[in-house]
């Protein structure tokens, strides 16, 4: 009934994994500490352990859990508002088009990597991105003119990078950007946590604050209207909170991709499918994805670490697949 | 319980321009509170637009208000409280739960910061006991039938409590026996003090359940009277293009159509 709220105790669940995985993070790496050791080097100063865990670990599990959850978050709202569990911000181009827009940045000497241009321009590029696509996709927000937009957008993102690549002034800058955009949480500072970490959190807040509309969306947009909700409004806040988020995402990790669509999809169903529902669990699967994946990498042994975006792709391209086979009769049937 | 009969919405000279054309027309109509009132006229007469002005869901020339307060200038939360709209096509996007689809009608009601309501959970329980789905509150709304589903919607509507309700084709792909009920539904809302208008394309089922009948034509209302009045088989010919027989029955008259002029 109305009042039982199914999934409750998964979200504590996912929130304690999210905890676990996050001390698991900062234990991974060459150099073998203990938990207790991690703990200690925290908050004291115990030498080279400190520099480790303080200065290479923790932004790389900050940056995960963060920008994990952004993803998660981000999908979950894209998938509310277009009423389509489909929608993932990388197949419509927003982490391309971030991606382009802050490599253009970097590649053409206007900012260094830390300078907070780069998020933003990250985010300007995102939001045309997206905010071209939810305006292509229009009221009806049709299933095939949607996927088809974001396919469109998505090869001009790819294009707006390879012209980017192709007019690097010199070779270094061209190889830094190709490794950038596939995506990794590798040698990143506090700084870049701190440069992004706001705008993150600043898109959680805006795109959460439509939960309750998502949720009457699912009767469709007039019905979802005459209930009280302004459409517009929402269109306006998910499209600013989505390229907000994975703008800023981006700009500190480059483009990973899948975890909007992957993460909303294993929870739904533990909440009635209920948009608004969702969201919170999605973060954290969202968070718990990405440290997982950024765990795995560092554990494969070998003399290159693999990129983090490489293997979100690697897990969310089948898992997409699946979806649309497991979909597929609705699909066909879905309304042109 | 407002008295029968007096007026709830009330729309004056309402025009609605897309492009240059005037899909509705200087149309006005008043909804009183305990009248059913069913909207009908060719494709493209202007039905739907006229509903989704009524409803406030779309700009237009012309004064509509709700118990004489102007929809433009109430909020949005509290035109929903006062007037529910189901749109044609009863979409449910989500595979959620019957309960959680028909709690939705408490949206304009709703505070933020707070859960369900003693108020909620007996206006849920009442509009499903209304609509006969008790048995399915657990179910998932996408797996029910075309009738199931269509009385999930109305009970959604209900469940807001509004003085008007407005509905787009509510019998739309239903089977016959599932008409009847829905109609018998409409009906009672209105016999219950409800001000509500549904679009239907049955001009039988208009001539058995209306109070009143309003025919649109190219934008414009032609027609807005009795049953009787309004659906004369000279009207119907010129606007539908199809003769009728009218036959008599103790249910009281029907209209059979007979062929397409």
């Amino acid at each position: 009934m109305i009042d039982d709220k199914p999934g409750n105790g998964l979200t504590v669940a996912l929130a304690a994994l999210v905890i676990a995985l996050f001390g698991v993070s900062l234990m991974t790496g060459p150099a073998h500490f203990s938990l207790r050791m991690v703990a200690s080097a925290l908050v004291s100063d115990e030498g080279v352990a400190s520099i480790i865990v303080r200065d290479i670990r923790l932004p790389r599990a900050l940056l995960a859990v963060l920008i994990g959850a952004t993803f998660g978050v981000a999908g979950a709202s894209l998938q509310g508002l277009l009423r389509n569990p489909l929608a993932e911000p990388s197949l419509f181009g927003a982490p391309q088009a971030a991606a382009a827009t802050s490599a253009a940045v970097m590649a053409f000497g206007f900012a260094g990597a830390l300078s907070p241009l780069v998020p933003i321009s990250g985010i300007v590029g995102a939001f045309l991105s997206v905010g071209a696509l939810v305006a292509i996709a229009g009221r009806r927000a049709s299933l095939t003119v949607t996927l088809l937009a974001g396919l469109a957008l998505a090869s001009l993102g790819g294009a707006a990078i390879a012209l980017i690549l192709n007019l690097a002034p010199n070779p270094y800058i061209a190889l830094e950007i190709a490794f950038w955009l596939l995506g990794s949480l590798r040698d990143r500072s506090l700084d870049h946590v701190w440069l992004a970490a706001p705008f993150m959190i600043v898109s959680w807040i805006v795109l959460a604050m439509n939960a309750r509309a998502f949720r009457a969306l699912t009767l469709g947009e007039d019905a979802a209207a005459s209930l009280g909700v302004n459409i517009e409004r929402v269109r306006v806040l998910v499209v600013t909170g989505v390229a907000i988020g994975i703008g800023a995402a981006v700009s500190v990790a480059g483009a990973i991709s899948f975890i909007g669509l992957v993460a909303p999809h294993l929870v739904r169903k533990f909440y009635d499918s209920d948009p608004a529902r969702v969201l919170l669990p999605a973060a954290l699967t969202g968070a718990i994805l990405l440290t997982a994946s950024d765990i795995a990498v560092r554990l494969v042994p070998g003399p290159v670490e693999i990129k983090i975006g490489v293997v979100t792709a690697l897990i969310g391209v089948p898992f997409f697949l699946a979806m649309i086979f497991h979909e597929r009769r609705s699909l066909e049937d879905s309304p042109q | 319980m407002t008295d029968k009969g007096t007026p709830r919405l009330v729309a004056r000279n309402v025009t609605v321009l897309r492009g240059r054309r005037r899909t509705v027309d200087d149309a006005s109509v008043t909804l009183n509170a305990g009248e059913l009132i069913v909207l009908v006229g060719p494709n493209g007469a202007g039905k739907t637009t006229l509903a989704r002005a009524l409803a406030g869901l779309i700009a237009c020339d012309g004064d509509i208000r709700f118990d004489e307060q102007s929809l433009l200038s109430m909020e949005a939360r509290a035109r929903a409280r006062a007037i529910s709209y189901l749109p044609q096509g009863h979409e449910f996007h989500w595979p959620m739960s019957v309960d959680n689809i028909v709690a939705l009608g408490r949206e304009p009601h709703a505070d933020p910061f707070s859960g369900t309501s003693d108020a909620d959970r007996i206006a849920v329980r009442q509009a499903m006991v209304a609509t006969s789905i008790e048995h399915l509150a657990s179910r998932t709304v996408t797996t029910l039938s075309g009738g199931e589903q269509a009385r999930v919607a109305i009970a959604r509507a209900l469940t807001t409590n509004a003085a008007a309700l407005i509905t787009d084709e509510p019998t739309a792909s239903l089977d016959e026996r599932h008409q009847l009920i829905i109609m018998g539904l409409l009906r009672r809302i209105a016999e219950q003090g409800g001000a509500v208008l549904a679009i239907i394309h049955d001009l039988t089922l208009a001539m058995r359940f209306a109070d009143r009948v309003v025919v649109m034509n190219e934008g414009r209302i032609v027609a807005n009277d009795k049953p009787a009045m309004a659906l004369t088989p000279a009207r119907i010919a010129d606007i539908f293009g199809i003769s009728v027989n009218r036959v008599e029955t103790p249910d009281g008259p029907l209209l059979i159509p007979s062929r397409a002029l």
